[in-house]
């Protein structure tokens, strides 16, 4: 693997030409292409991923798992560099069961939400970092926050990032209805993400879902061949 | 009435490292080129690594060629490091970084260990990599392969330069770890035997030397189990120097002598010593 991840200067790369003999994936940063969603339902929120993480053009993980634990109840979606999100999360981790310990009691989601936003937006020139932060909590239930790149913060009853949510913002748009049951979330999630996985060469591999409730977290996944199918000319 | 006016201009330390001097070596590195010289190439590890779990632990596995540029710099280096004793890390990348970078951390879990009073766990060391590559934004060039079992079981992780970690059962690292993996995939299955894993791993570094430039030589091993470590190097000599099937040394009187002047030097001789160099 290539020292320096940045690109050499054309002069140099060309009369040495490392890059003939370490292949461009060997230059490129881990992330996580991606696509990430989450809905809230009346009683919890459902949250789901594809499982691909690229350098370059080469899959260096088909079966990650970007829906990352911050607390019992409370899980973030990770989108951009795979190193950034993954540092952010366990920073946040640290601190909200910190936060945690002091309260003596189950943090907030709008509190995970902050410490996310804060490091972001504190960050934002050095970081690459799309996170959604959903979970429940007992104040306001199941709740979904949004954490874009630049370090925004907004509470959405659906959102979706990642490189592959560019292709399914017309299909979340026009399917989503407020009110829907936890079965039905779950559908319209996995559908979703079938659909960006089918267009975006970024996202691919399985679909990892996580409904999390007052009852606790359940996890699944759709395997490639249990993926809803739908008719493509 | 007095008014206590305080001004205090409180300047702003940002923190952080500053890789500012990187930005100015890009520069450098640019116009030395333009001036003729080119500046020495660092020593890296073209390498193939990759690492399997199996039934009763983890099998590390590396080829053992060293590059400078497009020119082998050792024949026989070694890629697997100790990190504790349970515990062991392959490095691709560039050589020095892999080198002190798992040293370092060597260094700091055996403090950790002697602290607890347990024996290291795998995690432990992954964080402690992950977060050190992490603060150098990927300026350290070192990838690994970090395998070991602790009371937990058997782990293995994949460490990126930027600080990106994933925990899989199989990985590969490394310019050949297209070819190993392409065997892997094809032959990997959960809870295998011993021999069989190492038959694996042997294979899929032998893909990574035999089809990849900048990986080549032999083949070390390194199987982790609860209790014991196997560290095979090497565990297959893929490539023996081959033995030249003519001679070219010419026979005394081949060349004509004209003249002969022979003008004695007289030194005294303090010290004499042999150093072999290593030609094999």
């Amino acid at each position: 693997m290539a020292t320096m991840l940045q690109k050499f200067p054309s002069s140099v790369s060309t009369l040495n030409d490392y890059n003939a003999l370490y292949p461009d994936w060997t230059q490129r940063e881990v992330s996580t292409g991606t696509t990430i969603m989450a809905v809230e339902f009346d009683g919890g929120v459902v949250m789901g991923a594809d499982s691909r993480t690229t350098t370059g053009a080469y899959i260096a993980n088909r079966v990650t798992d970007k829906l990352t634990p911050i607390h019992e109840r409370i899980f973030c979606c990770r989108s951009g560099s795979a190193a950034d999100t993954q540092a952010i999360a366990d920073a946040v981790t640290y601190q909200l069961g910190f936060h945690s310990i002091e309260l003596d009691e189950a943090p907030l989601v709008q509190t995970a939400a902050s410490l996310f936003r804060d490091m972001c937006y504190r960050y934002r020139e050095e970081l690459m970092a799309g996170i959604i932060v959903a979970g429940w909590d007992r104040r306001r239930g199941g709740q979904v926050y949004t954490v874009p790149v630049g370090g925004m913060m907004t509470r959405q009853p659906v959102s979706v990032g990642g490189s592959g949510s560019s292709y399914i913002y017309g299909f979340v748009d026009s399917n989503y209805k407020p009110a829907m049951s936890k079965e039905e979330c779950l559908k319209f999630t996995a559908e979703a993400l079938t659909l960006a996985m089918e267009r975006d060469g970024s996202s691919g591999g399985v679909v990892r879902l996580a409904v999390i409730s007052e009852q606790g977290v359940e996890r699944q996944v759709i395997l490639g061949n249990q993926l809803p199918k739908f008719s493509t000319v | 009435r007095r008014i206590m006016a305080t001004v205090s201009v409180c300047k702003y330390y940002p923190g952080g490292f500053s890789f500012d001097n990187c930005k100015r070596n890009a520069l450098l590195e640019a116009d030395i080129s333009k001036l003729g010289f080119s500046s020495p190439a660092a020593r890296k590890t073209g390498t193939t690594i990759c690492g399997v779990v199996y039934k009763d632990g983890v099998v590390l596995g590396a080829d053992t060629r060293a590059t400078e540029g497009m020119i082998v710099a050792d024949k026989n280096c070694s890629k697997i490091h100790y990190i504790s004793p349970n515990i062991y890390c392959c490095g691709a990348g560039t050589a020095a970084d892999t080198e002190m970078t798992t040293q370092i951390i060597s260094s700091n879990l055996e403090l950790h260990s002697l602290s607890t009073g347990r024996l290291p766990r795998v995690a432990t060391a992954n964080r402690m990599l992950k977060q050190m590559l992490f603060r150098y934004q990927g300026y350290i060039g070192a990838a690994l392969v970090l395998g070991g079992v602790d009371c937990n079981g058997p782990h293995l992780y994949s460490i990126y330069p930027h600080g990106s970690t994933d925990k899989l059962p199989y990985v590969t690292m490394g310019s050949g770890s297209l070819a190993a993996m392409a065997v892997f995939e094809d032959r990997y299955r959960p809870n295998m035997e011993e021999e069989e894993a190492k038959r694996l791993v042997r294979d899929a570094i032998a893909a990574g030397i035999f089809n990849d430039l900048g990986s080549g030589s032999n083949i070390d091993l390194c199987v982790i189990t609860k209790g014991k470590v196997d560290y095979l190097r090497p565990h297959d000599v893929a490539n023996k120097k081959g033995v030249r099937t003519g001679s070219y040394r010419y026979k005394h009187g081949t060349t004509g002598v004209l003249t002969k002047t022979v003008t004695p030097l007289n030194l005294e001789v303090v010290e004499e010593s042999v150093q072999t160099m290593d030609t094999s």
